[in-house]
């Protein structure tokens, strides 16, 4: 059963495991480091359909059945699916849930969807209340650009802070602990944090204070150091966003991450050559990075205990726009060989 | 850490912009696109056409150069190096019109093309007509 430990994080005590996963990514990302990695990449942004949107929906349920493909279940065995995406109102996660037929929590975490999605299927199955859970997150570059900024074709530059939304998705099937499998042991449901940063253009500014509250708290609540892990993974943050969190850490709790510390946003492409300013961001970002290269990487017990943090920024055109501030939120999963 | 300390933090550790050089490549190209204006102007004079008629066809061809331009996505590619250089310039109006219009086709002739076609370019043209009506005005009032 969960079990509270300290003041926010959440002891899954039958360790669930996640027993498939997968991610589809777009052209920029299987051009990057990590490419070998993803299950399938798509040349073309439509995915062969006539908008963003409705490529982005079949982006993620491309990834959902290789995910279910992979676990050796079938799409009937899953019994609840948490998944969501950046577009208005979730349409990516919802209208792909229409042809899937899972029981369906559609979330919205910004970027830090994937690790809400994981640690809400986990409480699921450790709890009883599943035996399988699914958990998914994607974005696209082109249907969140239209959304949050400008046309695609207009022609503006962008400042060195700025992120490149992934095109991409990732999903997880969460099911009891079974051997040789990753497994989900800690989460930590994070709370809301804004320091009044108002640059649209500079959202690791934006989150990362809320990551370093998440980190803080759950390093507190299990007693353990930076070292006791093999990597602190943060979502999105980039290259700005984890110069600040490094310093938030070290000024607010008197920690040092920097040796175990590395960005979903940092690994999946090459800044310099892609020409990628601070690095990725979106949904899609860290899900397709942990479905594929940190699962893998588990799988392998090349890596033994990971805590990944999903990193969000809860802002909306309209509040940018009425010049509020952007409020960050981060979650966190503790992830195991 | 308070939101005043995080700020002082932030600007630190944000890098800027490469002012200097965004200048020295925004002088470059909008100077480019003005000269081959100058150039345009000479040619269609030299072609017969009246003063009236060059105002109106320099314009014209740039505008049809940047919607062709931005169409198959060449214009954007520029404008990341070229910044302010092809924005100043009326390139950057039409270009400010042609991107929405064609991206949001998506939405539909009337509610996607038609009523986003302005998003970017219509403030310019409501506070660019008022700033010469006002100007008009005042002409008119003290200046003839």
């Amino acid at each position: 059963m969960p079990e509270r430990i300290g003041k926010y994080t959440i002891n899954l005590n039958n360790t669930p495991s996640i027993i498939g996963y997968g991610a589809v990514v777009g052209k920029k990302e299987a051009d990057g480091p990590l490419g070998q990695c993803f299950d399938k990449a798509y040349n073309d942004a439509f995915f062969g359909e006539k908008t963003f949107e409705k490529a982005e929906t079949k982006m993620q349920k491309m990834t959902i059945e290789t995910a279910v493909k992979k676990s050796g279940l079938s799409k009937k065995d899953i019994q609840i699916a948490f998944a969501g995406d950046l577009l208005n109102q979730c349409i990516g996660s919802s209208f792909d849930m229409r042809d899937l037929g899972f029981c369906f929590a559609g979330l919205y975490g910004a970027c830090s969807t994937m690790a809400l999605s994981l640690a809400l299927a986990g409480i699921f199955v450790d709890s009883g209340a599943a035996k399988t859970a699914l958990a998914a997150a994607s974005s696209h570059f082109c249907s969140a650009e239209r959304q949050y900024r400008f046309p695609l074709e207009y022609g503006g530059q962008r400042s060195p802070a700025s992120q490149w939304t992934v095109t991409g998705a990732g999903a997880a099937v969460v099911a009891e602990s079974k051997e040789n499998t990753p497994h989900i042991e800690q989460v930590i449901i994070g709370s809301v944090r804004d320091l009044g940063i108002t640059d649209v253009n500079n959202m690791g500014a934006a989150m990362a204070p809320a990551a370093a509250q998440t980190i803080g708290d759950f390093l507190t609540d299990t007693n353990t150091k930076p070292t006791d892990y093999d990597l602190i993974l943060t979502g999105d943050l980039g290259a700005t966003g984890s110069a600040l969190l490094k310093e938030l850490m070290k000024e607010e709790y008197k920690i040092d991450i920097s040796s175990v510390h590395n960005d979903c946003g940092m690994m999946i492409f090459d800044l310099e050559k892609q020409d990628m300013h601070s690095g990725g961001s979106g949904c899609g970002c860290s899900a397709s990075v942990v479905c594929s290269y940190i699962l893998n990487k588990l799988s392998n017990k090349e890596l033994n205990k990971v805590l990944f943090v999903g990193t969000g920024a809860l802002l909306s055109p309209t509040s940018a726009q009425q010049k509020e501030s952007t409020p960050g939120i981060a979650h966190g999963v503790v992830l195991t060989a | 850490m308070n939101p005043k300390q995080y700020q002082q933090l932030v600007h630190s550790t944000t890098p800027k912009s490469p002012l200097i050089k965004d200048c020295a490549l925004a002088f470059l190209f909008g100077g480019s696109i003005c000269a081959f204006g100058e150039l345009l102007k000479m040619v269609y004079g030299n072609m017969g056409l009246t003063e009236d008629g060059v105002k109106l066809a320099v314009p014209t061809t740039l505008i049809v150069i940047t919607a062709v331009l931005t169409g198959s996505g060449l214009f954007a590619k520029i404008a990341k190096y070229a910044g302010a250089g092809t924005a100043v310039p009326i390139t950057g109006f039409a270009n400010s019109v042609v991107s929405p219009a064609v991206e949001f086709s998506a939405e539909g002739k009337i509610l996607g093309t038609g009523a986003k076609m302005f998003n970017l370019a219509g403030p310019v043209i409501v506070y660019g007509c008022s700033a010469a009506s006002l100007y008009g005005l005042i002409y008119c009032l003290f200046l003839k």
